[in-house]
């Protein structure tokens, strides 16, 4: 089956030739209309549209954002704020990025219906410390939209008024989970809170109800907000409403972003078709599908099980490339869609060298705090870089299994999944090079040879 | 005694035992109720929770509703509710008691959890426990014990990490065993208001330090080194001086004072090595001050006071009560009391007094209250004084500087030094005063004969006639009335030098020389203090709580106290007004 067209909504002007991150050729673009609507509706039928949508987070868990505005603690009398996670950490995942390089007033416009619809009167944008480019971008066309009655006092002509307010990031992946984010704008570590009890729904930034989305979200919400809920859950697939942005990186002949509708594309039409299939002379291996925490598929395996579609339950036995791409589907098979970073990898890679260059990455964005994953990340990241010097074991690959065993579901953060599933799918996935890796390597390298991490 | 509130009593079952505990008591404490021990690391009952050490996790079920119906969900197989169990453990301490809570400690699933957090806590520490000051008391030797797998998988290198930062003063750190549980960091926030420490750097690499530029150095930055779980903070008194099995323990009072801060004092052969707070929730929680730990060295100060002396030569006990018997006779004898003896000693102190047909005096010691503690007044028993009868009115403040640089004005002795001028006075009894200290002059000092109880030498020591040497707290039993009016008792620890008699039995010589026969032996004078003091009548020596026992405290309730606020005392409002009027 030939590959879906593109269908991009968020993507509409990204890269189009002559578009430009200023706010005049955003209105030329028809900019701020949904707004200037938005505002003369009541707040809880936005929510409704949103909630109708069922529009998923993309930030990576996917969950309902309806379903999180209406958990939001409405009665305690506090202010209630919105912090928009621009914090783009994931490894694989490049999306936010543009959206906030080259279409900032398309966020912007999204956080203000957004912001609207939940009466709030102060968001803020959270931005990673390493962008101080769309940092900049971000404040000059805050300055725009409120200059030009987009953002800040009673916006155009109501009573509502809002400000936004773009925080660099303090430069860790974990300023990145909603938590450690709002310990971080509170001006704190980023050291992630318990929960129970504080949701960020109830007890959030200062202890205030707090509402945080992700950037790409938050414009899918303008989207819903033009166009109704009940039109964009024809987007996409059932239970996986919208489109999708994958940003894939690694051996393929077109690496870049592409957003199509969500479930409508199969793996293998993305990295065949969409990005022109391995490079010359070489086979894909494997492919990590949601940013590189998420669980690694290898080429050959299959899925088989039963799934349901629309009332009834069917059969599927897939291999890697016929697995759709939603977030159903992809945690169907064990792993999960994520970010939507897609890493591909072809038969150069050896797994224990890529896996060594996982755990380095997780094992120095620990936040430190809870025990497993402080010490279970950097301990598998000692034991994968002792093996690609040269003093790898045959018991290795159990014990590194064993040590992520000990991690997931036992911490304060997402992060203990994210640091060990890596291993866990890795050593699943291919345990048989692991376990041959100390033959294969079995010479230490030569005593100049520059460092792998 | 003034009730509690009840508290809301929720039933939960933990590891199949039912047990009734107030809601929102959190797991760890309800297992304690039970006897079933939660280990944990990071979790303190008077610190926020903040759940990162993972150690005490568990799994927990709630009885199974139907969703629709509301109505519970029966287990065919048992006959009860059904449970359902949360497939991932949850940690204890953030774990709250709720009807119907049910939590198992013992699965699968919780010891696997406490096999990896022992084996992770384990990976990097430096396992220097033969010289590390905390073994014997260290959680984690205890728990690597009870919990961990007891063999390492570990082959890579250990984490590198400074061994010896001095964060202040008193207080020492190595950075390789800290588990980085922040206990000390959230003591330091929340309880002393001195947010001096945090970590830096991210991950295992994850360092304890003092902020640029600050230091541990409040008052109370040895409580860090009382909650670190671990060998990583120590004290710079005690580290390397004594292991703590060899210590014998012994419940005390920190006589710094009106607080009266609950202590224990850890001793080997009649030395004491240090004192630590003892829990206590109505009056210090689980803290003391820095300055009351050190109040053990008076012990073994060069100035002690050791023999008896008469006329400025060593003498014998019972001569130096006949000649203090024959000043007697001359009467014109005034009673100097103190608010830093013991209620039995003031009892005794009365009994003299009243038998001289003597006017006393109380010295005052004011100073700074810190808000936590240590408050304003300086005297841990003058309550004490009041409930025995020894004053009725509370002493004058001082206008006297000590003579050291610490701001405790020392005083209440302006009407005895007027009499003296006016020579009314020919003897003056000292219990444990330093008439210098509080106010008098070397010229009034001289106008009169003293008869000097004490501890140190010091100028009125030095200038009197008979010289009782007397013993510390440490080396005597016996009670103080606090700020609370909370009676408490502090223990001998330690044998006081050799050959002197107790405290009381000098002072019950004393009044029987001067015509009052009393015991001497604590449990029988208890039984007339019972008699005679209708606030302590129900009580004896021996049953007295080790959290002590609140007085009624209505008689003295309109006395303008000077305390301010501290932890767990707020002044009452009479009193309040009084002081403000
Ligand atoms: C370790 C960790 C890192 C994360 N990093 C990001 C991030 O960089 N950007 C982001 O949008 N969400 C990130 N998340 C997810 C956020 O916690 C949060 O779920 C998300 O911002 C919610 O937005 P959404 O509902 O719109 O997806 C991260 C989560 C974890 C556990
Ligand atoms: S799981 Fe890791 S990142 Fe998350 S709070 Fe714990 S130590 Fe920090
Ligand atoms: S020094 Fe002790 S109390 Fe402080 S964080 Fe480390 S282990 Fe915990
Ligand atoms: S005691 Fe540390 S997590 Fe509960």
């Amino acid at each position: 089956m030939p590959a879906p067209a593109q269908r991009r909504l968020i993507f509409a002007h990204i890269d189009e030739p002559g578009y430009t991150n200023d706010l005049a050729c955003y209105l030329r673009h028809g900019g701020y209309e949904v707004l200037k609507k938005a505002v003369t509706r009541k707040p809880e039928e936005l929510i409704d549209e949103v909630k109708k949508s069922g529009l998923r987070g993309r930030g990576g868990a996917g969950f309902p954002c309806g379903v999180k505005w209406g958990l939001v603690d409405r009665k305690s009398g506090k202010p209630i704020y919105l912090i928009v996670n621009a914090d783009e950490s994931e490894p694989g995942t490049f999306k936010d990025r543009y959206i906030m390089h080259q279409d900032p007033h398309q966020l912007i416009e999204g956080t203000m219906i957004s912001c609207f619809a939940n009466n709030v009167k102060q968001a803020y944008i959270y931005i990673r410390g390493e962008m101080p480019h769309g940092a900049r971008i971000l404040e000059k066309a805050i300055a725009e939209a409120r200059a030009a009655n987009f953002v800040g006092p009673n916006i155009l002509g109501t009573s509502y008024s809002c400000e936004i307010f773009v925080h660099r990031g303090a430069g860790a992946y974990i300023c990145g989970e909603e938590t450690g984010l709002i310990e971080s704008l509170e001006g704190k570590r980023a050291n992630p809170r318990i929960k129970p009890p504080y949701f960020p729904a109830v007890l959030g930034l200062y202890q205030c109800p707090t509402i945080v989305n992700n950037v790409e979200t938050l414009c899918h919400v303008k989207y819903i907000a033009e166009h109704g809920g009940e039109a964009y859950t024809k987007i996409g697939t059932p239970g996986n409403t919208g489109t999708r942005i994958f940003c894939v990186s690694g051996h393929v002949q077109r690496p870049g972003y592409y957003e199509f509708e969500a479930g409508r594309i199969t793996l293998g039409q993305l990295l065949n078709e969409v990005c022109g299939g391995p490079l010359p002379g070489r086979t894909f291996k494997a492919v990590i599908p949601g940013g590189s925490s998420a669980k690694i598929m290898r080429f050959g395996e299959r899925y088989k099980g039963k799934r349901k579609v629309g009332a009834e339950m069917v059969d599927y036995d897939w291999g890697v490339e016929d697995v759709p791409m939603d977030f159903d589907s992809l945690a169907m098979i064990g792993t999960m869609g994520g970010s939507g970073g897609v890493i591909v990898m072809d038969d150069s890679v050896n797994m224990v060298e890529a896996l060594a260059n996982i755990n380095a990455f997780y094992s120095h964005e620990s936040c430190g705090q809870c025990t497993p994953c402080r010490e279970g990340a950097l301990w598998m990241k000692k034991i994968t870089t002792r093996m690609v010097h040269g003093h790898a074991r045959p018991e290795d690959a159990a014990l590194l299994k064993s040590v992520a065993d000990q991690i997931p579901g036992r911490t304060i953060c997402a992060f203990g999944e994210a640091c060990s599933w890596p291993t866990q799918s890795f050593i699943a996935k291919f345990g048989d090079e692991f376990k041959q890796y100390p033959e294969a390597k079995k010479t230490a390298k030569p005593a100049d040879a520059p460092a792998l991490i | 005694m003034i009730a509690p509130p009840k508290p809301e009593l929720v039933t939960v079952n933990i590891d199949g035992r039912e047990i009734a505990v107030p809601k929102g008591t959190n797991v760890i404490e309800a297992a304690r109720l039970v006897g079933v021990d939660v280990p944990h690391y990071c979790y303190h009952p008077k610190l926020t929770v903040v759940g990162n050490c993972r150690m005490c996790l568990i799994e927990m079920g709630m009885p199974a509703v139907d969703p629709a119906t509301k109505t519970p969900i029966i287990d065919p197989a048992t006959g009860k509710q059904k449970i359902n169990w949360i497939p991932r453990p949850q940690i204890g301490c953030g774990t709250n008691a709720s009807p119907g809570l049910h939590i198992r400690t013992t699965s699968p699933l919780v010891k696997d959890c406490r096999e990896g957090v022992m084996e992770f806590l384990l990976i990097n520490h430096p396992l220097d426990c033969p010289i590390c000051d905390q073994a014997g008391e260290c959680k984690l030797q205890e728990q690597a014990t009870g919990y961990g797998r007891g063999y390492s998988r570990f082959v890579e290198q250990k984490n590198v990490k400074p061994k010896r930062t001095l964060l202040g003063p008193r207080v020492m750190l190595d950075d390789e065993r800290c588990v980085l549980c922040s206990r000390c960091i959230r003591f330091s926030k929340e309880i002393a208001h001195d947010d001096v420490l945090g970590f830096i750097d991210r991950g295992s690499h994850s360092t304890l330090t003092c902020y640029p530029g600050k230091k541990l150095e409040n008052n109370y930055s040895l409580n860090t080194v009382d909650i670190c779980p671990v060998g990583a903070l120590t004290s710079t008194d005690f580290r390397f001086k004594m292991r703590v099995w060899f210590l014998k323990q012994t419940n005390s009072i920190d006589a710094e004072s009106s607080v009266g801060a609950n202590t224990v004092v850890w001793s080997r052969e009649g030395a004491i090595y240090r004192i630590t707070p003892r829990r206590n929730d109505d009056v210090n929680d689980t803290w003391m001050a820095d300055t009351g730990r050190v109040l053990y060295k008076q012990v073994r100060a060069d100035n002690r006071l050791a023999a008896v002396k008469v006329g400025g030569n060593d003498s014998g006990l019972d001569i130096a009560v006949n000649t203090a018997a024959e000043l007697f006779k001359a009467g014109g004898v005034v009673v100097v009391g103190s608010g830093r003896s013991s209620v039995e000693e003031q009892f005794l102190t009365k009994k003299l007094a009243a038998a001289l047909k003597a006017s006393t005096h109380l010295v005052s010691r004011v100073g700074e209250g810190d808000k936590l503690l240590v408050s304003a007044d300086r005297n841990p028993n003058v309550r004490g004084a009041l409930v025995t009868g020894l004053i009725a009115a509370l002493p004058a403040a001082g206008d006297v500087a000590a003579p050291s640089a610490s701001a405790i004005r020392i005083g209440g002795l302006a009407a005895l030094a007027a009499d003296i001028d006016s020579g009314k006075v020919k003897t003056v009894v000292s219990i444990g005063e330093d008439l210098a200290e509080a106010g008098l002059t070397a010229a009034q000092l001289a106008k009169v004969a003293i008869v000097y109880l004490g501890t140190h030498a010091n100028a009125t020591s030095a200038a009197a006639r008979v010289v009782f040497p007397t013993l510390t707290i440490f080396e005597k039993s016996g009670t103080f009335v606090n700020q609370q009016f909370r009676i408490q008792k502090f223990l001998k620890a330690v044998p006081g030098p050799t050959g002197l008699p107790d405290d009381l039995v000098v002072l019950a010589k004393l009044a029987s020389a001067a015509g009052s026969s009393v015991p001497s032996e604590i449990n029988a004078l208890w039984k007339l203090i019972a008699a005679e003091i209708p606030a302590l009548g129900t009580m004896t020596f021996a049953n007295l709580p080790e959290t002590g026992l609140l007085l009624d405290a209505t008689p003295w309730s309109g006395l303008p106290f000077v305390e301010g606020e501290t932890l767990h005392y707020k002044p009452a409002k009479a009193a309040q007004l009084v002081v403000g009027s």
